[in-house]
């Protein structure tokens, strides 16, 4: 029994040793700083709360996470439902059109995106061309921007978990309540949805934590005009030094997301329709 | 209106040169079956036999590539399953895994917009019906196979469908609990009356269930009948094998004369006159069927015959006899002779304890 215990040990001290030391404790560290301002322990955090700016680009975090995450779902959901229903040759392609983007450095795709969405870029002169509009459309340096960039890369997170879930819906579910005399909403809404629902929420849940820690992407597609937490927090280190600053904001974005996680655990069935065969 | 009252309904089905391909291949070929109102017809073969697409097109789940299929005077060819008025329970039940036992019963009235109170007391009298009151509240998980299977049921017969329809439903289950829940569906049916398509490849299922069994192979119905039509008078060898325990001894038959057939038999080395199946031609290869309880010992004039096997059934002992020509017989006898391997024996059977049928 103690030499199991031993060996359990044994197995786990390199790992934990790593992440302690290198991870645990610089965070705790930052933490740290952000009770030592002059103005007193709390000082920093009556910054936060009195700042003006703070707050908006808070709200404005949120949103575009709650935006993103609402949008990346809808696009996830017909991709993996495709992708379980596909076999053999057809599958792999497109499994390997949901995972290729992984291959490719976030920043290299971000800067992609931004010859994409130029004012004389192909996506503006396309739209010009086939007469959707006649001045060139600002999808860069702005919200917009940020959503299609988040939501390209954030994609694949969502499609996954989403695809788990609907490859273990048994078939003969849908051909049951087909027969008890369900029609196509009634077995969508009663049997696939609510089956598919966990791997759905575990994506949103992915998706939507992401794109509240997001930085290369909104950096460059948003620039000065859509700011967001992560770009705020950078800003205060690197323009301002004040160091005490940004590890208050990023000790009050961990706790938003700890509670909103806690939220979620309690409000959503994220256990039921878990135990489908 | 109470489950029990409800009945004596049910449907008659028919299909009318149903067929199904699967590109070159035939799931199903053309096929004419009627089954009466109130009548339990098993569909009995082996796997591939077709069986199961035949239950398909009953319950709407495939749509034949020929033929019509009939619910009652009502044409429900291209009708999809959601609108038949069918029971179907499945082989694995496909009891949906996020819903209660009542929750899972009460799902055909629900999306027939049932009203709640209605819906609550169907599903409560559903659940008495196979035994499970107050089980409504359990998670599916929480029941054994038995159980589930009888959840299954309740969700079928709660929506009181036109037919029953019923795939291999006990072939999760062991030995035991199956026995005993044959004895539950026949008494079900009994009652109820409800028109019942039943698939299975277990003809003692088959036997204790069925007012009429259809045996299948290779995508067509083989023959049907009562079981004792089946097991008196199998239409072929297949029929033969499949039903019971059967002696089959290849035979080539000379002559049919009316009812009767004379056929060369080579384990035996010498022509046999028995009773002819319907379809036996002069010249044709074809089988001598004698099943086991039928061989007799001690017959004079006879057959001689070594017991090489004794196989000891309790009331009864399985005797394998060697023929002269090497082929191999199985007797049935009433336990206490004094029997012994390596015995010679003499054996004969009754004419029309014999038959003759199409290989």
């Amino acid at each position: 029994m103690s030499r199991h215990r031993l060996e359990t040990v044994c197995l786990l001290a390199p790992a934990l040793a790593f992440l302690l030391l290198l991870f645990v404790v610089p965070l705790a560290r930052l933490f740290s700083l952000a009770f030592t301002d002059e103005g007193g322990a709390f000082a920093t955090f009556a910054i936060l709360a009195e700042s003006e700016v703070y707050r908006r680009v808070m709200v404005n975090t949120l949103i575009v996470a709650v935006a993103v995450t609402l949008i990346t779902v809808v696009l996830a959901w017909p991709v993996a439902y495709a992708l379980s229903r596909l076999k053999g040759f057809w599958f792999a392609l497109a499994l390997y059109g949901v995972l290729f983007p992984f291959w490719i450095s976030v920043l290299v795709r971000t800067f992609s995106w931004m010859i994409l969405l130029e004012r004389n870029g192909p996506i503006n002169r396309l739209l010009q061309g086939i007469g959707v509009t006649d001045q060139p459309l600002a999808l860069l340096f702005n919200d917009t921007g940020v959503m299609i960039g988040m939501v390209h890369v954030l994609l694949p997170y969502a499609i996954m978990p989403l695809y788990a879930a609907m490859v273990r819906i048994d078939r003969r579910l849908l051909l049951a309540s087909d027969g008890l005399g369900a029609g196509l909403f009634d077995t969508f809404r009663r049997v696939y949805f609510p089956l598919a629902l966990p791997g759905l929420l575990g994506g949103a849940t992915f998706v939507f934590l992401l794109s509240l820690g997001f930085f290369i992407t909104p950096a460059l597609l948003g620039g000065a005009n859509a700011i967001t937490l992560s770009m705020l927090i950078a800003s205060f280190v690197t323009d301002r030094l004040a160091w005490s600053l940004a590890a208050a904001g990023s000790l009050v974005l961990l706790v938003v997301v700890l509670v909103l996680l806690g939220l979620a655990a309690r409000l959503l069935p994220l256990d039921k329709g878990m135990l489908a065969r | 209106m109470n489950l029990a009252a409800a009945s004596r309904s049910g449907l008659s089905l028919r299909f009318e040169g149903a067929a199904k391909n699967y590109g070159d291949v035939a799931a199903l070929k053309p096929t004419d079956l009627t089954v009466s109102a109130s009548e339990f017809l098993t569909l009995l073969g082996p796997s591939g036999s077709g069986k199961t697409t035949l239950l398909n097109l009953a319950a709407g789940y495939l749509e034949p590539s020929a033929g019509r299929i009939f619910i009652g005077e009502r044409e429900v060819t291209h009708v999809p399953a959601r609108r038949r008025n069918i029971g179907m329970v499945f082989q694995n039940y496909a009891l949906f895994p996020h819903m209660s036992v009542g929750e899972n019963v009460a799902y055909g009235l629900k999306v027939r917009r049932v009203e709640r109170a209605e819906v609550a007391r169907r599903v409560e009298a559903a659940l008495r019906l196979v035994q499970l009151d107050g089980f409504g509240h359990r998670a599916i998980q929480q029941l054994s196979g038995g159980q589930q299977q009888r959840v299954a049921l309740a969700r079928a017969l709660v929506i009181e469908p036109d037919v029953l329809l019923m795939d291999e439903p006990l072939g999760a289950l062991d030995k035991q609990l199956r026995r005993s829940v044959q004895l539950e569906l026949r008494r079900l049916h009994e009652e109820h009356q409800r028109t019942t398509i039943y698939v299975t490849h277990d003809q003692e299922e088959a036997l204790v269930l069925s007012d009429r069994i259809a045996v299948m192979r290779d995508g067509r119905i083989e023959q049907l009948g009562t079981a004792s039509d089946l097991y008196d008078r199998p239409v072929n060898a297949f029929v033969a094998g499949f039903i019971g325990e059967s002696n089959l001894l290849p035979a080539r038959v000379t002559a049919i004369e009316g009812d009767r057939a004379q056929a060369d038999v080579d384990a035996l080395c010498h022509s046999v006159t028995a009773a002819a199946a319907p379809g036996l031609q002069a010249g044709k290869e074809a089988a001598l069927l004698i099943r086991p309880e039928h061989v007799l010992l001690g017959a004079a004039p006879g057959i001689a015959a070594e017991i090489v096997e004794l196989v000891y059934l309790g009331e009864l002992t399985a005797l394998n006899l060697r023929l002269p020509g090497g082929a191999t017989l199985w007797a049935r006898q009433i336990t206490g002779h004094d029997l012994r391997r390596g015995t010679q024996v003499s054996i004969g059977w009754r004419h029309d304890n014999a038959r003759i049928v199409p290989a």
